[in-house]
């Protein structure tokens, strides 16, 4: 048993922090640094650098434009470019739709989708969730009607992530309505965004923000050949999909850079006649996260490591304990960021700088950007599975309850 | 980075297992609890003959050699078991205060008849009014013509009533809590002037109160250096600190097998009880307690030889505290899942939630290392 990284994987991280110090343009590093969400250009725009580096798929293997990294040093970018911090490569583009392609796409579709994926010249969303059909996935009825070399999709999905700013859209539609098991009737598609038909309508977050849509399909015409997988097979494509590659789940690195920011900002607020950061009850919540924290990364290292061993093999369900941990730490060190900022993390300055751009800077943006990401994490625990469709998964695959 | 065991290392866990699994029947365990020494002598023999009790020890010394990795793999197996023989107390403790501080001359004397299971020992740190501060000794040493005189007190010492030989902190020089001045001593227990007053611990385990008036110590019998035991007693804590933590662990594993065991054969309502999503989703966050908790227990014992002082405590009581949160979530979880058996004294659950209580409070409990985990928080 060793707790250290070889040499090689040592060089490796001391490459991509000077990359990531070198090459993340300032003003992107200072939004992220502040707490923003990266704007969409900010994502593509360091997507692109990533890219140039041959960084940004960074799960693929090399024939694909990937870097062919092991799953240590996968988790290695991963937690470098969190605690840069930088913006996350797009998960849908990398981590869903560029591994799907890989494993069943035609070559038609490698060649056409995966250059542009890792590039982002296309953003992709995800058609999966509908109002009917959220953890119960297999529930879903947006229906797709052969007629010649086309499908004719009708239906609705909702919580789809930025598909207000997407070119493509995997979807799981039903092609087989009769099918005996539900998820037998089920098939994959590639949809292009602009296609006549869709309508795209906003969801505000209780954040204040618009990231999530709703997304209407009346009519809409998709070639065959945007089929991935065969018809009525889509469901194997998706939970090759839903359980490839999990162990980045836990986005630690995401976490311990909120603790590092907290404490900086705890230097600088006072409580009780003293910096925050002297504060024994502070200190204490600070001390449990980092041992939590730790608890964790080390655990993660155990999936990791075993799932280096087994690559092509099924994800650990382990995978499933790090997405409940991990969320709850991503969680859990948001709010102790909004914390810090105290009365000031509470204002929503956001209409006020809009209709009073001349007046003096209000709060601090560190602070309502704080409150805003602990509002939009709430969504941590939901999204990817749910934690508690996570203990299910964890009573079947490892308690056979 | 890499958690595989060695050949040796999976060859040692299966010998101990299988000699565990024929002699550490809940059943046979009460019976060695009803022994004078309230363990088993004759699995103590076997112990030595397996070489567990030299495991960590110098090969000069009659030992093999082995690291922080072996002997956790022991710990956990005993803690699978509750094991009760005085592992911790004599090869862990004792031995890593020797093997560090001792000189040639004590180590000869002593490793040797400990690793063939001929001699035990304790170590007798901790007093009454210290709790889990390592600085607190009020204990003194003062210096003769032969060597040394003890007097003074120690409390809550485990196996301290049986052992041959006890490894005493005494003060040498300083007031309480000095980080300096503190001694430790190589003394029989049978000299003249130790008392020792012995009882079971809430999990049935031996420990000791030890009175010292006047007790006399042979100049050679000092270990170390006069007055530098501070680093060799915070070492000797860390190894404990692993390996009872890797025991918990073990006993951690038992406890959720047991529970989810008993819920898919109790029936309730006509079904298992373990159908219940309450309970399965209780079962499923033990799992996730019991996972972490090894991780910590992991990082325990690979940051035993860590050689910066620093990083070394920090991860070690980062450790602790995961631990000990960890256990105290799958004891009290296991007992609730099982209702009222899990209560009962006939019933393994509760020994299990006991020995994870007491290991809880060994060393610093959470909440301690938490607070000194805070006062670095910057």
């Amino acid at each position: 048993m060793d707790l250290r990284f070889t040499a090689a994987e040592l060089a490796l991280r001391d490459e991509i922090r000077a990359f990531i110090r070198d090459r993340l343009p300032d003003d992107i590093r200072e939004r992220m640094r502040l707490g923003y969400a990266p704007r969409k250009e900010d994502t593509v725009r360091w997507q692109r650098i990533l890219n140039e580096r041959g960084w940004a798929a960074f799960n693929w293997p090399r024939d694909y434009g990937g870097p062919g990294w092991t799953p240590v040093e996968r988790m290695i970018f991963l937690e470098e470019n969190q605690l840069a911090p930088a913006p996350e490569v797009s998960s849908f583009n990398i981590t869903m739709i560029g591994p799907v392609l890989i494993q069943f796409g035609t070559e038609e579709q490698k060649r056409r989708f995966l250059p542009r994926a890792a590039n982002i010249d296309d953003w992709w969303c995800q058609g999966f969730s509908e109002p009917g059909a959220g953890s119960d996935l297999a529930a879903l009825k947006t229906a797709a009607k052969r007629e010649g070399d086309h499908y004719v999709v009708n239906g609705q999905k909702i919580w789809t992530s930025t598909a207000h700013h997407a070119d493509w859209c995997f979807c799981l539609v039903r092609t087989d309505p009769a099918a005996k098991k539900r998820q037998e009737g089920i098939s994959f598609l590639l949809i292009d965004m602009k296609t006549p038909g869709i309508t795209v309508r906003p969801i505000v977050s209780i954040d204040g923000s618009h990231h999530l849509n709703e997304v209407f399909f009346d009519d809409v015409r998709v070639p065959v050949a945007m089929r991935v997988g065969e018809e009525n097979r889509g469901w194997d494509v998706a939970k090759y999909l839903l359980g490839h590659e999990r162990t980045g789940i836990a986005r630690l690195g995401k976490s311990k850079e909120r603790v590092t920011f907290a404490r900086e900002k705890a230097r600088e607020v006072r409580a009780n006649g003293r910096p925050l950061i002297e504060d024994p009850a502070f200190r204490l919540r600070v001390a449990q996260l980092e041992v939590d924290i730790k608890a964790l990364e080390i655990t993660q290292f155990r999936v990791v490591s075993d799932y280096a061993k087994k690559e092509a093999g099924k994800p650990d369900p382990l995978s499933s304990a790090l997405k409940i941990k991990g969320t709850e730490l991503l969680q859990a060190t948001t709010e102790l960021a909004m914390d810090v900022g105290g009365p000031l993390a509470m204002p929503d300055w956001a209409q006020e700088l809009e209709a009073l751009s001349n007046e003096p800077e209000l709060g601090p943006a560190w602070a309502s950007e704080a409150t805003k990401s602990y509002l939009f994490l709430r969504a941590a625990s939901i999204y990817g599975g749910t934690n508690e469709i996570q203990k299910n998964i964890l009573t079947k695959a490892v308690l056979g309850l | 980075m890499n958690f595989d065991l060695s050949d040796e290392q999976r060859l040692l866990r299966d010998a101990v297992d299988r000699l565990l699994a024929d002699h550490y029947g809940f059943a046979q365990r009460r019976s060695y609890l009803a022994e004078p020494e309230g363990w088993s002598k004759s699995l103590w023999s076997r112990y030595a003959e397996q070489g567990l009790l030299g495991l960590p020890f110098a090969e000069e010394y009659g030992g093999f050699g082995g690291g922080a990795i072996e002997t956790m793999l022991v710990m956990e197996a005993f803690g699978r078991v509750l094991a009760l023989e005085p592992y911790l107390a004599t090869v862990v403790l004792s031995g890593t205060a020797l093997s560090l501080a001792g000189s040639e001359a004590q180590k000869s004397a002593i490793l040797p008849p400990v690793a063939e299971g001929r001699m035990t020992l304790a170590f007798a740190h901790g007093e009454r009014q210290a709790r889990y501060d390592l600085t607190d000794v009020l204990t003194t040493a003062r210096p003769t013509a032969g060597g040394w005189v003890l007097d003074g007190a120690k409390s809550v010492v485990a196996h301290g009533g049986g052992a041959d030989r006890l490894i005493v902190s005494a003060r040498i020089a300083g007031e309480r809590d000095d980080p300096d001045g503190i001694g430790l001593f190589l003394v029989d227990a049978e000299a003249n002037g130790l008392a020792r007053r012995s009882y079971p611990m809430r999990d049935g385990t031996q420990a000791a109160e030890i009175a010292l008036h006047a007790v006399e110590v042979a100049r050679d019998d000092l270990l170390g250096e006069p007055g530098a035991a501070l680093p060799i007693i915070e070492r000797v804590v860390e190894a404990g600190i692993a390996a009872s933590s890797a025991e918990a662990i073990g006993a951690m594993e038992a406890m959720h097998a047991m529970t989810l065991e008993y819920l898919k054969t109790r029936q309730q309502f006509g079904k298992p009880i373990g159908q219940n999503q309450a309970l399965q989703h209780r079962a499923a966050e033990m799992l996730i307690a019991l996972e972490e908790g090894r991780s910590m227990a992991m990082l325990a014992a690979m940051m035993v030889e860590e050689p910066d002082p620093a990083e070394r405590a920090r991860n070690i009581a980062m450790a602790k505290i995961g631990v000990g949160q960890a256990s105290r979530f799958v004891a009290q979880n296991a007992i609730q899942l099982h209702g009222g058996i899990g209560m009962t004294e006939e019933y393994a659950v509760g020994h299990y939630f006991r020995r994870v209580m007491v290991i809880e409070h060994m060393f610093g409990d959470p909440t301690y290392h938490l607070s000194r985990l805070a006062e670095q928080v910057q």
